[in-house]
C-alpha cells in the first residue's frame, strides 16, 4: 500500500490511465460492435490487435527502412511516415477482422448453430494466427523504431507528461467519437444498429445481413488496428503474444460499460485505464489485474448488465 | 449427417442386461490395459515421440477426460459458460502441494480436502457471479482463472513463480505402486474416477438435478417459471464441476511431484473447454471422445513440433465448421427441444 505516490504524481498517473483507457476504447470497440450484432464474444480479437502491430512495426522498420538508430523525424516526414503506419495498421487489422468472420462465423451461422461451435472456431483462429505469427517471428520480439520525439509537454516533479500519451488520447477520442457519428448517423450506422435489435426483424427490411456484419466486423477490426499503432507508438515493441492480456483488459472494459453499449466501451475502457494506473501505482504492479477483476465481479453484482446497460438501444451499435 | 450417437444409443436399448454388462465390462478391460498397448510393434503407431506413451495417456490425456467430464456438467448439462475451469485444478493441484509437503497427510487423505477446497470456492464465486446471463459469467470465470494464478505467482506460500516441488507420491493400494517410474498406477486412478464421474453423471441426468440443469440450458426463464430454483442447481452443477476439478488437479500435482503457476494458464481452460464443444456438449461419450482427440494428438504430432499448435488450431476451425454439434453430439430428442426454444433466448449459452 502506498498512498503517497497518488498523491505526489496524481497528474501523471491521471493522464497515462487516460491513455491506455482510450487504447482499451478502441480495443473494446473490437468486441462490442460484434457482440452487438451478433451476440458473440469475438475471441480473435486480441490477434487482430497482435496482427496490428506488427504491421505498424513491418512498415517503418521494412518499408521505410526505419530502425533504432534512426533520428526522430519531423515535420511532414513524421505525418507521412506516422499515417502510412497507421494506414497499414488499420488496414490489415480490419482485414484480418473481416477474414475471421468469414472463416470462423459466416458457415457456422449460415446452419444455425449454438453459439459456443463459434465460439471453439473463433478460438481455433486466433490459435491460428497466433501460432502462424509466432513461427514466421521465430518468437522473437520486435521493437518499434521511435519515429516521434518523445519529449515532456509538462512536468509534475520528476514525472513529466509526454507527447506521446497526450497524442493517443487525442487521437483516439477523434476516431472513438467518429464511429460513434458513423454509427449513429450514416446509413450503414442504422443498419448495424437495426441488426443488432433483430436479426430477423432487419432481414425482412430488406437489409443484406452478410454485408452489414462484414461491415462491422471491418469498423470494429480497424479501430482495434489503430489501437494497435498508437500502441506501437507509445510502448514501442511487439511480440507474437501481445494480443492476450490487453485484450483480455478490453473485453473487460466493455463488460465493465455493458457489452453491445457503444457509449458503455467508451466509458468502460477509460474507467478501467484509470483504475489499472491506480491500482499499479498504490498495490503494486502484480495485483493490477486481481483488482480489476474485483471490481468488474463488484460493478456487475450490483449492475448485472454494466455500468451503462445493454438496455439502451439508442445508443447501442 | 451420422449421428453415431443415436445410432449407438439404439443398439444400447436393443440389449439385454447381460448383454450390457458383458459389453462394459469388456470395455472397461479394453481401456484398463491400454497401457500395455504401447509395448507391442504392431501398436507402437500409438507411441508418442517426445514423452513416453504411458505418461501421455495419464497427462494430457486422462486428465483432460476427466476435467474435460466435470467441465460437461457446467457447461454441456447446465448451459453455464466457464472459461476459468482451469482455477479449480489449480486450487486441487495447490491444495495438494501445500499440505503433502508442510504435513504428514498422505494423498488419499489430501483428496477428499481438495475436491472440498475447490468445490468451497466453487460455491463463493458461483454465489454473486451464477445471477448474471452467459456472457457475463464467461468473463467473470476467466477473471477468476487469471486471479487463482496471479496470487500463486505473488503469494510466498505458493512458493511464487518457482512453485512447489517434492510433492508427494500417493501409498500404493491395492498393491499398484504410484511412482514417476510407474505411470500405470496414476492411469488407473485416474480411469477409475473417469468411471466413477460418468457413473455420478448419468445417475444425476435422469433425476431431479439433471432435468433442471436440462430445463435451465434451454429456457432460463421458463424453467423459474415452472418452479426450478435455479440459483441452486446452478450452483450444484458449478460446485460439482469444481469438485471434479479440484479432484484432477490433486491427482496431477502428486503425479508430476511439482506445481508452477504457468501450468495453470488460460490457455488451459481453452483446451478444457475445446474438449467439451468438440466431442459434442452434453454427451459423455462425445466429452470423452473428444478429450482423448485433443489431448493425444498434439503428442502424436510432436514430430511437427513448431507447426503442432497451428495443426490443432486448424484442426478446431476445420471439425467445428464441418460438425458444428461436435463429433458425437447429444441426442436428437434434446437438441429438437433446444432448436424449437431457440428464437430470441438468449439465455443458453
Amino acid at each position: 500500500m502506498n498512498f503517497s505516490v497518488v498523491v505526489s504524481q496524481f497528474w501523471p498517473l491521471l493522464i497515462n490511465g487516460l491513455a491506455l483507457g482510450f487504447i482499451y476504447v478502441l480495443i473494446s470497440l473490437g468486441y462490442t460492435m460484434v457482440y452487438g450484432v451478433l451476440r458473440l464474444i469475438n475471441f480473435a480479437n486480441s490477434e487482430i490487435f497482435m496482427v496490428g502491430t506488427f504491421a505498424t512495426v513491418i512498415v517503418s522498420r521494412n518499408f521505410f527502412g526505419f530502425n533504432q538508430n534512426t533520428d526522430p523525424l519531423s515535420g511532414f516526414k513524421l505525418f507521412f511516415a506516422m499515417g502510412a503506419c497507421l494506414v497499414a495498421s488499420m488496414l490489415v487489422s480490419g482485414v484480418t477482422a473481416v477474414i475471421v468472420e468469414l472463416v470462423a462465423y459466416r458457415r457456422l451461422r449460415a446452419k444455425g448453430t449454438n453459439r459456443l461451435a463459434s465460439l471453439i472456431s473463433a478460438i481455433g483462429v486466433s490459435i491460428i494466427l497466433q501460432e502462424g505469427i509466432r513461427i514466421l517471428t521465430h518468437s522473437v520480439p520486435m521493437s518499434n523504431p521511435r519515429l516521434l520525439r518523445k519529449f515532456s509537454v509538462v512536468t509534475f516533479g520528476d514525472v513529466g507528461i509526454r507527447v506521446d500519451t497526450l497524442l493517443v488520447i487525442v487521437f483516439a477520442a477523434v476516431l472513438f467519437f467518429s464511429v460513434d457519428r458513423f454509427v449513429n448517423k450514416t446509413l450503414l450506422g442504422k443498419a448495424i444498429r437495426a441488426v443488432s435489435m433483430s436479426e430477423e426483424t432487419s432481414k425482412l427490411m430488406g437489409i443484406n445481413l452478410n454485408r452489414v456484419i462484414s461491415a462491422t466486423f471491418l469498423i470494429g477490426g480497424s479501430m482495434t488496428g489503430a489501437a494497435a499503432f498508437l500502441y506501437e507508438t507509445v510502448y514501442e515493441n511487439t511480440k507474437y503474444n501481445v494480443g492476450f492480456s490487453i485484450g483480455l483488459a478490453a473485453f473487460t472494459a466493455a463488460v465493465l460499460g455493458g457489452i453491445g453499449n457503444l457509449r458503455g466501451a467508451f466509458y468502460g475502457g477509460l474507467s478501467l485505464g484509470l483504475l489499472e494506473q491506480f491500482a499499479a501505482a498504490i498495490l503494486g504492479t502484480q495485483w493490477k489485474a486481481v483488482t480489476v477483476f474485483l471490481v468488474l465481479v463488484m460493478v456487475l453484482l450490483f449492475k448485472p448488465n454494466g455500468l451503462f446497460g445493454e438496455a439502451v438501444q439508442q445508443t447501442r451499435v | 449427417m451420422i449421428n453415431i450417437r443415436d445410432k449407438g444409443a439404439e443398439l444400447w436399448e436393443t440389449w439385454n442386461r447381460p448383454k450390457r454388462i458383458t459389453f462394459v465390462l469388456v470395455l472397461i478391460g479394453l481401456v484398463g490395459l491400454l497401457p500395455y498397448a504401447g509395448d507391442f510393434s504392431f501398436t507402437s503407431i500409438l507411441n508418442t515421440p517426445i514423452s513416453s506413451y504411458q505418461a501421455v495417456l495419464v497427462y494430457p490425456v486422462g486428465m483432460f477426460v476427466l476435467m474435460a467430464l466435470g467441465l460437461n456438467i457446467v457447461v454441456g448439462k447446465s448451459g453455464l459458460l466457464d472459461l476459468g475451469y482451469v482455477a479449480f485444478f489449480a486450487i486441487g493441484a495447490y491444495s495438494a502441494a501445500i499440505l503433502g509437503t508442510k504435513t504428514h497427510l498422505n494423498i488419499w487423505e489430501i483428496l477428499p480436502i481438495g475436491m472440498g477446497l475447490a468445490m468451497i470456492s466453487g460455491v463463493l464465486l458461483g454465489l454473486p457471479t451464477l445471477r448474471l446471463r452467459g456472457d457475463y459469467l464467461a468473463i467473470v470465470t476467466l477473471g477468476f482463472g487469471e486471479i487463482v494464478r496471479i496470487v500463486a505467482v505473488n503469494n510466498r506460500s505458493t512458493g511464487g513463480p518457482n512453485g512447489i516441488a517434492n510433492v508427494p507420491n500417493p501409498p500404493s493400494i491395492f498393491g499398484v505402486r504410484f511412482a514417476l517410474d510407474n505411470m500405470k498406477g496414476f492411469f488407473w486412478i485416474i480411469f477409475v474416477m473417469i468411471l466413477l464421474v460418468i457413473w455420478m453423471v448419468r445417475r444425476l441426468s435422469i433425476r431431479r438435478p439433471g432435468r433442471a440443469w436440462e430445463a435451465i440450458r434451454q429456457d432460463e426463464d421458463v424453467a423459474m417459471l415452472m418452479g426450478v430454483p435455479i440459483l441452486r442447481y446452478k450452483i450444484w452443477s458449478f460446485s460439482i464441476g469444481a469438485a471434479i476439478g479440484g479432484a484432477a488437479g490433486v491427482i496431477f500435482a502428486s503425479k508430476s511431484m511439482y506445481v508452477a503457476p504457468d501450468m495453470f494458464t488460460f490457455n488451459t481452460s481453452v483446451l478444457i473447454l475445446s474438449c467439451v464443444v468438440f466431442g459434442g456438449m452434453g454427451n459423455i461419450w462425445g466429452v470423452v471422445l473428444g478429450g482423448t482427440i485433443l489431448a493425444y494428438l498434439p503428442e502424436r504430432i510432436r514430430f511437427i513440433n513448431n507447426a503442432r499448435q497451428l495443426v490443432f488450431g486448424l484442426a478446431l476451425v476445420v471439425i467445428m465448421n464441418v460438425r458444428p454439434d461436435g463429433l458425437l453430439p447429444r441426442k436428437k430428442r434434446e437438441k429438437i427441444a433446444k432448436v424449437s426454444a431457440k428464437p430470441e433466448g438468449d439465455s443458453n449459452v
